[in-house]
């Protein structure tokens, strides 16, 4: 666990290096193990100074979660919260100087034991990542690092570095003021020795008589001007959420007017209040666990050998064809972008080239890389032209006919062993997969827009899509930089029939005449980023009127006609305001400002002379997506709630506070769900009813998810 | 239980809240001590019958701070039996202070007090005393602290009131404030502020900006916008009122309150103390009280208060002949009328706050002097001063002329 020796000078190595573990994390284990060896390093009288380090690549990744979830009493993250504190303040007061030599990645508890040391030196690794990013999953700093950064760096330094999380790489660091000093890591121990040869200063400037938190005072008109819009901009972008920003600001408020010693009890006491509470659970649960899960490709089929792919095709150069091309030549593969015109084709590919532009003026990327990679983007109109694709990506009109032409020409060039794969948010794959030859390598890879930075990918498997195909659509999507979650085949797949329920509800509450700055502001209020009618807008009614004509004529007689459809049909059909595109829709666009609610609507819909509350607006926007994706997950169109959560999240930005649309359910308390949506029902009619799967475990007392 | 007579109320005239404003150079001691001093002078009073000073001050840090009120009465020259408290309640402390002082003498323990206030705002600055509200990040979140110009905002485009409206409320509170300055209505409560060497500092609102019309206000910049929107807080306003869309940003220094200087007192007595000294009350104070409402949008307790304290004193709206609010902002006085079917002919009729300014501290007690003035010109029996305030509260006073 710990490789401690002390050399002839005296000078000790506490090296951490956790057995069958690919990263040093911090547990209950390592932190016994770091502080009997601190203490003994102390107690030595031989040892005059003590280095800190790792023999693993990283120093310390931070806290092991799984700790952490299901733990549901804060009086165990209080405890765990305190022993930690305790072991770094003994290493500040030992009376001996502590350096912290970071040879690689140091994240969280592992950067707040170095901050527990009298000085940081990082090795200048390539990959290397310094940071406090707790936030990130709804938790702070529990182990000082509220407390030290802002008496190292003042709080106008340390608010942002802390609400953030920002994770450095070592120069950033530096720059930050949170480590030392940087050097090439083959000097990483020399140089930590040479300090404590040096200097050795063992007492921390709070330590001191007189210590004042450097830079401006909580209580001065400066410190205000930290702290008060920095209260104002938080709201602003939690919605009021995410207690972790709050419980992060009043730490280092409070922390900041009181010694050291009480201001780690004030921050003890708000870790274990988010640490215990729902949104970090969830945020632990989804963006670490279910997420970890869909990036390791959990249930890509086993037995299948992982594929590399190295050549693209990339049918229909429209907005989302663009947008994968740029995707995947940004990810090194040579891209063959396919329309029916050059001027079509090499417009798709000009997109790549204002992001690649963007990129190099923000120093993402070098114009070396730039230029390579839009040489990979070849713009055709030529078919032939797609041999050697390994994969070839339709994105065209979404329509079953243009759809099966794209297929059949694309077959008679690409290889034996090369996947087709459609990009189709709504069109059943297994219907698509009928115009297709080997409807065996045919599969759903539905991408959202902007494909270039939208992280999610839909990977459908239609009724004869193959293991083998599947595992390659995950594949490449993982090469992509992008998360793959599998979804068995149905109309809508799983984010578009959420998604559209969510667009239904807004519509449907516009149509009874409930206020609508109240339903977009109860949606940004429940965290979304964008409010139902907006995202109607952005999507286009035009789009929506054609899926719902579609629909109706596919369908025929089966076609359930949604509440809300006759919104769609005024706006599209009467009204013609069709959306963003056309600068009406639910909202005006002016060239210049803003968007506004478009004011007719109150003439074209009532406003009730009732209206509801906020909360009731919320309910119902949170609910009906919640009883969707319990349907998908019912029907096996999703395979596994923490699949749910994750497309949710990334797919269409559920908010993840709640950990997504499942863990939603899930925190409510299936019961609780269950009754809410029976009180919908009878209010709102059978599109909240619940689905069996929720009604069975409201009773059974099982759940959706272990913990 | 005793009534409470006003028998005199003084202000000094109120100085631009600015380093080149003509109070300035005078501490707020002095400015509280010259309200007293003109009591004490004008009513020949014997300052040994005064059983306490309650004043008003909104920043009592400072050269504000350690109890002001009693180092007020000692550079005044009462009598060291006199005691002094300092009361704060944001914009409304004057008012508060009054009441305060009311409600010893009705209660009977005291015979004669003086309420007041003072508030030197060029030098000691607004947020100077800090405080948990809008600093402490978990009192900021709960209550959805924004700046009152925002929560002004707010009541603008909640309550349907354009720029067009607030500015023309603004126009027509400078042409009623530079009127009746003109016409001397002013004069008979106004103190000047003098040197030591007797010499005449100030005895005018230095604020007042006659002819000031809707063309020149036009020209403003809204105030809060920025700040509303680059700092967030119009999202958090808004997450406090969803059902509104946007804040339209319509105050601006034109229609807002002025920052000025300045102090006021008001003499308030049982009616045999005034026998037995010689005074004429001139006013009974029938009843006040206070209440919060929502801190957010802050400014619309008046409304609230105003009722709450007419029922109690078996009143209705009508029954009011004058009514003083604030102007801390247009929007907060158009609120107001709208809310209570208040006419703009009975109230702020010699202009107020966005004319003259606001002293925070002392204003509560300016304006029930304002209105008590007023009544007698035009004898009418009863009138109403009421304010806005920080953190969603309101105080109103109900006085009628004996």
């Amino acid at each position: 666990m710990i490789a401690y020796e002390v050399d002839s000078e005296g000078i000790a190595t506490i090296a951490l290096n956790m057995p069958d573990r690919p990263m040093n994390v911090l547990n209950d284990e390592s932190a016994e193990a770091i502080g009997s060896t601190v203490r003994q390093a102390i107690a030595d009288k031989k040892v005059v100074g003590v280095i800190v380090t790792s023999h693993k690549n990283d120093f310390m990744a931070g806290a092991d979660l799984t700790v952490l979830l299901g733990v549901r009493d804060p009086k165990v993250h209080m405890e765990r919260c305190r022993q930690l504190q305790q072991i770094w303040r003994e290493i500040e007061t030992g009376g001996k100087p502590f350096v912290a030599a970071i040879n690689g990645t140091a994240l969280g508890g592992g950067f707040e034991f170095c901050l527990a040391c009298h000085y940081r030196i990082a090795a200048d690794a390539p990959r290397s990542l310094i940071g406090l990013p707790e936030v990130s999953i709804g938790l702070l700093p529990g182990s000082g690092g509220t407390q030290r950064l802002p008496r190292m760096v003042g709080i106008a330094k340390a608010l942002p570095l802390l609400l953030e999380g920002t994770r450095h790489s070592p120069a950033e660091a530096l720059e930050a003021g949170i480590i030392e000093a940087v050097v090439p890591p083959g000097e990483l121990l020399n140089a930590a020795r040479a300090w404590l040869q040096k200097n050795g200063n063992a007492v921390k400037p709070w330590d001191e008589k007189g210590f004042k938190v450097p830079g401006d005072q909580v209580q001065s008109m400066e410190g205000y001007m930290h702290l008060v819009p920095g209260i104002a901009k938080m709201r602003e972008k939690t919605q009021g959420n995410y207690p972790a920003p709050l419980a992060i600001m009043s730490c280092v408020y409070e922390g900041c007017q009181v010694s050291i010693d009480t201001g780690l009890k004030i921050e003890a006491r708000q870790f274990a209040y988010l640490a215990a509470g729902n949104v970090a659970q969830n945020m632990i649960r989804s963006m670490f666990f279910s997420m970890g899960d869909a990036n390791r490709l959990k249930r890509r089929p086993k037995e299948v050998e992982r594929r590399t792919f190295t050549k693209v095709g990339v049918l229909g150069a429209g907005m989302m064809g663009s947008g994968i091309a740029c995707g995947a030549a940004s990810s090194g593969l040579d891209v063959v972008l396919l329309d029916t015109s050059i001027e079509l084709a090499e417009s798709g590919r000009a997109y790549s080239e204002v992001i690649f532009d963007r990129d190099v003026a923000r120093g993402r990327i070098a114009e070396a890389e730039r230029k390579s990679a839009l040489d990979r983007i070849m713009p055709t109109t030529d078919f032939s032209d797609l041999a050697g694709c390994e994969i070839v990506i339709e994105a065209v009109f979404e329509d079953l006919a243009v759809k099966a032409d794209a297929t059949a020409r694309s077959e008679v060039v690409i290889g034996a062993n090369a996947i087709f794969a459609s990009n189709t948010s709504t069109l059943p794959v297994s219907g698509l997969a009928g115009s297709s030859k080997r409807p065996e390598s045919f599969v759903g890879m539905h991408f959202f827009s902007p494909a270039d930075r939208m992280k999610l990918v839909e990977v459908i498997r239609g009724e004869n899509t193959s293991d083998a195909t599947v595992a390659a659509a995950m594949d490449l999507t993982k090469q992509l930089g992008k998360t793959p979650i599998l979804i068995n085949d149905s109309r809508g797949f799983f984010t578009s029939r959420v998604i559209g329920t969510y667009l239904n509800e807004g519509r449907t509450l516009l149509m009874e005449g409930v206020n609508p700055a109240l339903i977009e502001n109860a949606a940004k209020l429940s965290g979304f980023p964008v409010g139902p009618l907006a995202l109607c807008d952005e999507v286009s009614l035009e789009l929506e009127h054609r899926i719902y004509s579609q629909t109706k004529a596919v369908l025929g007689d089966g076609f359930l006609p949604r509440t809300g459809d006759p919104v769609i049909v005024d706006f599209v059909e009467n009204l013609r305001r069709l959306g963003r595109k056309d600068r009406q829709g639910f909202y005006d666009y002016p060239e210049e400002g803003e968007k506004r609610l478009w004011p007719g609507l109150s003439e074209v819909y009532e406003p009730a002379p009732n209206q509801p509350g906020v909360e009731a607006v919320k309910r119902r926007l949170l609910y009906i997506q919640g009883v969707e994706a319990a349907r998908c997950l019912e029907e096996g169109g999703i395979l596994e709630s923490g699949d749910a959560d994750v497309a949710s999240i990334l797919g269409w930005g559920f908010p993840r506070y709640t950990g997504g649309v499942l863990s939603m359910v899930h925190t409510m308390g299936i019961e609780t769900f269950v009754s809410g949506c029976v009180e919908l029902m009878k209010s709102y009619g059978p599109r909240f009813d619940p689905p069996e799967i929720l009604r069975g475990m409201a009773i059974s007392g099982e759940t959706l998810f272990a913990a | 239980m005793s009534d409470a007579y006003i028998y005199d109320a003084v202000r000094t005239p109120r100085g631009e809240g600015k380093s080149n404003g003509a109070l300035n150079e005078v501490s707020p001691v002095n400015l509280a001590a010259t309200a007293l001093a003109a009591l004490r002078d004008r009513n020949c009073l014997d300052t040994s019958c005064v059983d306490d000073v309650v004043l008003g001050c909104s920043e009592p840090v400072g050269e504000q701070g350690a109890v002001i009120a009693r180092s007020a009465v000692l550079m005044a020259d009462y009598d060291d039996s006199v005691s002094g408290v300092q009361i704060n309640r944001f914009c409304a402390s004057g008012l508060e202070a009054v009441n305060m002082a009311a409600a010893q003498v009705m209660s009977g323990q005291a015979d004669l007090a003086i309420g007041g206030g003072v508030e030197s705002m060029s030098r000691v600055t607004m947020a100077s005393s800090g405080g948990a509200w809008f600093a402490d990040p978990q009192v900021a979140f709960k209550t959805y602290y924004v700046q009152q110009g925002i929560s002004a905002d707010l009541i603008a485009s909640k309550y349907g009131f354009s720029r067009d409206d607030v500015d023309a409320y603004a126009v027509e509170s400078q042409k009623r404030a530079a009127e009746a300055w003109d016409a001397g209505h002013f004069v008979d409560s106004v103190v000047p502020v003098r040197d030591q060497n007797d010499a005449i500092i100030l005895d005018r609102d230095e604020h007042v900006r006659p002819g000031t019309d809707m063309q020149a206000l036009a020209a403003l910049n809204p105030a809060f916008e920025k700040m509303g929107r680059s700092m967030g807080f119009d999202s958090v306003i808004l997450q406090r009122y969803p059902e509104v869309e946007w804040i339209d940003h319509v105050h601006h220094a034109g229609n807002s309150s002025g920052i000025v200087d300045g102090a006021a007192a008001v003499l308030v007595g049982t009616r045999e103390i005034g026998d037995a000294l010689g005074l004429m009350p001139r006013a009974r104070i029938r009843n006040f009280g206070s209440i919060g409402t929502e801190p957010s949008i802050m400014l619309t307790g008046p409304g609230p208060v105003t009722r709450k304290v007419l029922k109690r004193g078996g009143m209705e709206v009508e029954d009011i002949d004058l009514y003083e609010l604030n102007e801390a902002f247009a929007a907060v006085v158009l609120r107001y009328m709208q809310d209570l079917d208040v006419p703009h002919d009975k109230i702020n009729v010699n202009g107020g706050a966005i004319a003259m300014g606001h002293p925070l501290g002392a204003t509560g007690a300016m304006i029930l002097g304002t209105v008590l003035d007023e009544l007698e010109r035009r004898d009418l029996e009863t009138g109403l001063a009421t304010l806005c305030i920080g953190a969603g509260m309101g105080v109103a006073t109900v006085i009628e002329r004996v």
